[in-house]
């Protein structure tokens, strides 16, 4: 009966009455999420949290006691550390741009052509290729290009020089998961691209090349550097790929790192590898930086 | 006139076509060469029957299949509550969730097992004589390491979160519940008999992706000292190269066939 009277409309209690209720038909939303956070809080979190104290931890290789200090930062940027931080973002650039251009000329070209069995085709091939990383992807290249590989015997190109264990010949390789991620990117934008507006330069006098120039290009940059940002991720973290085809020819930061937590180091600097990470953790968020300014724009035209 | 305008893009586009074809097929002739003829026994197809009877194959290979099964109830069990929640009452949440579910991404995979492995070097430490320590000791098992199983789950939650995000926007999950509440329907049923059956499309990608992501994955499960199945592959590369690319060409293939029929059924839904 109590709980009635307070029911009463004009009762003062009814204002404050509504909010307490409508918390209480929240509080299950919250619950269900609630092991996710806690989840991903422990597994996620306590990882992380852990590259960043270890990173800044310097051990004294005297007394064994560790204090906190940037030696492990420093050290991470200098001699051959640079050298490898500095060639990871090179290669992962390199792939990003280049699989970014032709990626899109390629989506380009599917898009354009109207044929809805090609582009299913050429769909899910890219789903599978952009996911096709790792160890197979380098045994499949191995088996082409490298030293013993088919069109290395066949068209004699070890006597020309080439060898797949380089800069370019790892470009080649990550272009093949490249390109297919930046076709399922551009796709969706290519399409938002209205026939109207080509139209509409076409019969105001302008060329195709200006269509792309002023209208195409512009429409698509935040897709486009979008797209690239993905392609500079990708390669930057990957380590199967390059750990079974390279090993140490060509300096990366990834194999750097698996180096110094095999205990590849020396005595004090064993937080090295952590400090590396917190490097790679850096380059990516600077990159990500770029992207998300332009996330908000690209919805304007392509929705 | 007309016709030159129209044929000069098409001859473009028909040869960035078939260079995109040579570069993408032309790895996976040469392997599938590689794996059927050698300079002295000429064409024999032994190397597939090999692979079955290979040293070490069906372990790994099951281990894979156990671990992605475990890391697919789970990273389900996680995700499905808080999305359903966030599409029923609380939207804001749902910002919350796509940022943290994004996080994952940002951070390199061979970062994520520095950080593992540093926490499982603190164990003996700093957790000896707590109730910790057994459960570290657990979760390392290398019958059936469930950290692999939490660190597949963190790696497999942004996929999972698009898949199903966009599984639970084709469908008005609002109005389904309320129509089946109406109808006396439990929240169970509400659950099994009325919201997943709608999703199976989203569930089946997010399910699929994370099996491809679980057989293919090397890094952390290598650095952290364990062998299913991507880091066997490597293991026998030296031994028999032959073999390892066999498989790896097997497992492409494998991985193809699922992803087709994922989006077969998606497409016969819709």
């Amino acid at each position: 009966m109590a709980t009635a009277t307070t029911e009463i409309p004009s009762s003062p209690k009814h204002a404050s009455g509504r909010p307490t209720q409508k918390a209480a038909k929240k509080a299950p939303a919250w619950l269900a999420a609630l092991p996710l956070l806690v989840f991903l809080a422990l597994a996620f979190g306590i990882p992380a949290i852990a590259v960043l104290v270890s990173a800044f931890s310097v051990k004294d290789p005297a007394t064994g006691t560790s204090h906190l200090g940037l030696d492990n930062m420093t050290d991470s940027l200098q001699g051959a550390y640079r050298t490898a931080l500095w060639s990871s973002v090179k290669l992962s650039a390199v792939v990003a741009v280049v699989g970014g251009v032709l990626g899109t000329i390629l989506a380009q070209a599917v898009v354009a052509s109207r044929s809805t069995m090609l582009r299913e085709a050429v769909l899910t091939a890219s789903g599978v290729l952009a996911n096709f990383g790792g160890v197979p992807l380098a045994f499949a290249w191995i088996a082409t290009l490298g030293n013993a590989g088919l069109l290395t015997t066949t068209l004699g190109l070890g006597d020309a020089g080439w060898s797949l264990y380089t800069f370019w010949g790892l470009v080649i390789v990550y272009l093949y998961f490249a390109i297919p991620l930046m076709v399922l990117v551009m796709t969706p934008a290519l399409d938002g691209l209205r026939p109207q507006w080509q139209e509409a330069a076409a019969s105001s006098g302008a060329t195709g090349w200006q269509y792309w120039r002023h209208v195409g290009v512009p429409v698509l940059t935040p897709a486009l550097i979008g797209g690239m940002v993905l392609l500079f991720g990708g390669a930057f973290a990957a380590y199967a790929t390059a750990a079974a085809m390279v090993g140490a020819t060509v300096p990366l930061v990834t194999l750097q790192i698996a180096d110094a937590l095999s205990g590849n180091v020396l005595v004090g600097h064993e937080n090295l590898a952590l400090a590396l990470s917190l490097d790679m953790v850096i380059v990516a968020a600077l990159v990500m930086a770029v992207y998300l300014p332009l996330r908000k724009r690209s919805s304007r035209w392509l929705d | 006139m007309a016709g030159l305008t129209v044929s000069r893009p098409r001859l473009g586009r028909t040869a960035v076509l078939a260079i995109a074809g040579v570069y993408f097929l032309l790895p996976l002739a040469a392997s599938l060469w590689f794996t059927v003829h050698s300079e002295g026994k000429g064409f024999s197809f032994s190397t597939y029957g090999d692979i079955l009877t290979a040293d070490g194959f069906t372990q790994s290979l099951l281990m894979s299949l156990g671990l992605a099964v475990a890391t697919i109830v789970v990273v389900l069990a996680l995700m499905l509550p808080a999305l359903l929640a966030v599409r029923l009452s609380a939207p804001r949440l749902g910002q919350v969730l796509e940022v943290v579910c994004t996080l994952p991404l940002v951070v390199p995979p061979i970062t994520f097992v520095a950080g593992i492995s540093t926490v499982l070097r603190w164990g003996p430490d700093h957790l000896a004589n707590t109730p910790f320590w057994q459960t570290l000791i657990a979760i390392q098992d290398p019958d059936f390491p469930w950290v692999l199983v939490l660190a597949y789950v963190v790696l497999a939650t942004p996929y999972v979160y698009r898949s199903l995000d966009a599984g639970l926007r084709a469908i008005d999950v609002r109005t389904l519940v309320e129509v089946s509440r109406n109808l006396g329907a439990g929240w169970i049923t509400v659950v099994f008999r009325t919201i997943l059956p709608n999703l199976r499309t989203a569930l089946a990608s997010a399910a699929f992706l994370t099996l491809a992501l679980v057989l293919g994955e090397y890094t952390i499960a290598v650095l952290l000292g364990f062998r299913p199945f991507a880091v066997w592959i490597v293991t026998i590369s030296g031994a028999n190269a032959q073999l390892s690319v066999a498989v790896s060409l097997l497992s492409l293939i494998v991985t193809w066939a699922l992803l087709l029929l994922v989006s077969g059924v998606g497409r016969k839904r819709t």
